[in-house]
């Protein structure tokens, strides 16, 4: 570490300090990290017929701590330099970007969805399907920003409505041998109804305890699923569910008794892209049926009111707003997006079962809400599309997404709290064009 | 009747750990305010770092049981305090300031993050231990004997010591008092000179320590870890803290017992593919009649 002679002597002996106190942040930095990784990262506990043994990994914990020790020197030292740029903050960087996305988000919003309709002419089968398991995230992640990104309530069991809805969905065609189209709503009034009867006697709590009630409720609801075995099928979950069709035009190689085929209809050779095409334009449609919704809501009274009570439950009260009310709509309304997102996964894999309704589900919509930015609609197609497209591009990513989702969770809630695409446009000014607030 | 109280002596041994974990949830919540959701894996830290320190100390040849035992102990209390503290320092001390959900959403992530290290350092299969205290004795005798296993005996013990400790510490050591003060007014506080920042570091390394006495403890007594265990027993732990009263320790600890005996009698005469659904069912009903717990203060909110 050789320093560079200062012209000024004071300037020199306050970079000598600065130093000598960075090397021992450095070195307290480094200590830290050696007590963290040496027993889990220093030792791996290893089976083999039948004896349990350890393994010694002591390299990787020298890499690791010299890396945060150098890491932290370098953060120590250019702290100062930091100091003097007036913009401050790491999410600064981010801004020109930010101020782009914002002033032209009405185009991407339009080229998207341009985009989007134009995908199954442009693209392969496979991709057609992948991003159908996209915009099932949007949607997903667009139902539960009503809940946390508006009305400010943290809803950690959000796949309790989507285990819901599918489940009804199912349950209610097979029983009543109804068709997608008319077992649809009523697998969404169902999850509302879910989201009534959890939010009635909770929402009166604190944040944080509806949070974790929340988080019990999805529990409840997986362990139900898994264990009453004679009505959903228990672990080896429920199929034979009906395939949505348009207008009654059925898409397979041949007809049931009473009905037409997609091919014959219009006189065009069978494939079996036309149904995932199908299905992709009936999500799309959905999805985008979702955001018209939600937008409208948001300047109705009661949007506004979500939002007013989001900022301050207080005020709100004193106003003459009622907050259980305010809250049991948003959380109902939150449940039957995510029950109608369930509904369609469901009739989409003609199969269901408890393993695709775990907490991981949660944490993977919460996590697409929070990093696309609570309350912002873009923000939430973009995170989607990574989150679910990252997995693809490799084993190896894959087997990190979980730690990168909890490592991002916490990043954005240190850095850019309000997530990526903070920014959205209040839904009521007073005053000044340019000063509201952010 | 004899089933009934080897049912109660196993509640009491489970509700023991749960109480320690449960510590840690109230004590937090006393200070800052937040539900620190990535305390259930620091207890999961704190029974993989007790499996390792077993096997590290039975490699290099101490087999004497109770001096491995203490040696675990202060293994465990060590590295995950610095867990404790590290998870605090990252994910919650640059979040004071911001907005209500934020140390939520925060705490959360880290649990995440927290659960797919360990799944991916140590591997995702389940862990076993050999018992390394056997034995026991009979309580009441008869044609369903009343067994008290000396796990079961020590588990109890070690609560019993630490809480016994730990009470002094809040009690009667400047930092009990400092902890205290920073419960009530930490602005007012932080005028008067006490170093908030320091306390609150302080508190999570505290409830770290409990914590990772009660990991050891689940791995001596069910023999098996893996990854995902902090997830339910942060839930059990988090209820037992809020059917106490949260923010108040003897609660926490009467709540954790209480889930304890709760989890084991439903698990003795109804069903145990339920017991989970049961302690769900216990905090929402707690929630709903008494959110203030069993001896917690009413919330008074203040404009």
């Amino acid at each position: 570490m050789t320093e560079v002679a200062a012209p000024e002597p004071v300037a020199t002996t306050h970079r000598r300090l600065d130093f000598a106190a960075s090397l021992k942040e450095a070195g307290l930095a480094a200590l830290v990290a050696l007590a963290l990784a040496v027993p889990l990262i220093g030792f791996r506990v290893v089976e083999s017929n039948g004896t349990v043994g350890l393994t010694t990994r002591f390299s990787w914990v020298a890499i690791g701590v010299a890396a945060v020790f150098f890491g932290r020197l370098v953060l120590a030292l250019s702290r100062p330099a930091r100091r003097q740029s007036a913009t401050g903050r790491g999410g600064a960087r981010l801004a020109p970007l930010l101020q782009f996305g914002r002033r032209y988000a009405r185009l991407i919003g339009i080229f998207g969805v341009g985009l989007a309709f134009a995908l199954p002419a442009l693209a392969t089968r496979s991709v057609v399907d992948l991003a159908t398991t996209v915009v099932i995230y949007v949607m997903l992640g667009w139902g539960l920003n009503v809940v946390v990104g508006l009305a400010g309530l943290l809803d950690l069991g959000y796949v309790a409505f989507y285990a819901v809805g599918a489940y009804s969905f199912a349950l209610i065609a097979h029983a009543l041998s109804l068709s997608f189209w008319e077992a649809l709503p009523i697998a969404g009034l169902c999850a509302a109804t879910a989201g009534i009867l959890l939010g009635f006697p909770v929402l009166r709590l604190r944040g944080d305890y509806l949070a974790i009630v929340t988080l019990g409720f999805g529990e409840i609801v997986h362990i139900l699923l898994l264990n009453w075995t004679s009505l959903t099928g228990g672990p080896s979950g429920f199929g034979d569910i009906p395939r949505p069709s348009l207008f009654g035009l059925v898409f397979a190689p041949h007809a049931p008794a009473g009905y037409r085929t997609f091919q014959d209809f219009f006189g065009v050779d069978f494939s079996p892209a036309q149904r995932i095409d199908f299905l992709y334009y009936i999500v799309l449609a959905m999805a985008l049926l979702t955001n018209l919704f939600t937008i409208r809501l948001r300047r109705l009274p009661i949007g506004r009111a979500w939002e007013a009570l989001r900022e301050d439950e207080i005020a709100c009260r004193a106003l003459g707003i009622n907050p259980t009310t305010v809250k049991l709509s948003a959380f109902a309304i939150g449940a039957m997006l995510g029950g109608f997102a369930g509904a369609f996964f469901a009739t989409r894999q003609g199969f269901i079962s408890p393993e695709s309704f775990t907490f991981i589900e949660s944490a993977t919509i919460l996590a697409i809400v929070v990093l696309g930015g609570m309350g912002s609609q873009l923000g939430v197609v973009l995170a989607a599309i990574v989150l679910v497209m990252a997995p693809e591009l490799g084993r190896a990513f894959s087997e990190f997404r979980m730690l990168i989702f909890g490592a991002a969770m916490v990043g954005i809630m240190v850095w850019q709290p309000r997530g990526l695409l903070s920014y959205r446009a209040p839904s009521l000014r007073l005053g000044q064009r340019g000063e509201a607030a952010p | 009747m004899n089933y009934l109280l080897q049912q109660l002596v196993n509640g009491i041994a489970l509700g023991a750990i749960y109480g320690l974990v449960a510590i840690g949830y109230t004590m937090v919540y006393g200070i800052i305010g937040m539900i620190n959701f990535a305390h259930g894996e620091i207890y999961m830290i704190g029974a993989f770092v007790s499996l390792i320190a077993f096997l590290a100390l039975g490699a290099i040849g101490v087999t004497y049981v109770p001096l491995a035992l203490m040696l675990v102990l202060v293994i465990a209390m060590v590295f995950t305090s610095v867990y404790g503290w590290a998870v605090e320092r990252i994910a919650y001390r640059p979040l004071r300031k911001s907005f209500r959900l934020a140390p939520l959403i925060s705490a959360i992530g880290m649990s995440i993050f927290l659960q797919n290290y360990v799944q991916l350092l140590q591997g995702a299969r389940v862990k076993t231990l050999q018992p390394v205290v056997r034995g026991g004795f009979v309580l009441v005798a008869g044609s369903f004997p009343v067994q008290v296993t000396y796990l079961q005996l020590f588990n109890v013990a070690l609560t019993i010591a630490l809480m016994a400790g730990f009470t002094y510490l809040i009690a009667a050591t400047p930092l009990g008092r400092a902890q205290r003060a920073c419960e009530q007014d930490s602005t007012m506080a932080a005028l008067l000179g006490i170093d908030v920042d320091r306390t609150i570091s302080l508190t999570f390394v505290i409830g770290a320590a409990l914590a990772a006495v009660a990991g050891m403890m689940v791995l001596l007594y069910y023999g098996v870890i893996d990854f995902f265990i902090g997830f339910e027993a942060g839930i059990k732990a988090f209820t037992a803290a809020v059917l106490g009263g949260i923010g108040s320790l003897p609660g926490a600890m009467l709540g954790g017992l209480l889930i304890g005996l709760i989890e084991a009698l439903w698990s003795g005469y109804a069903s145990t593919e339920y017991k989970d659904v049961m302690v769900f069912v216990v905090l929402v009903l707690v929630l709903i009649f008494r959110p203030s717990g069993l001896f917690g203060r009413p919330e008074v909110e203040k404009v």
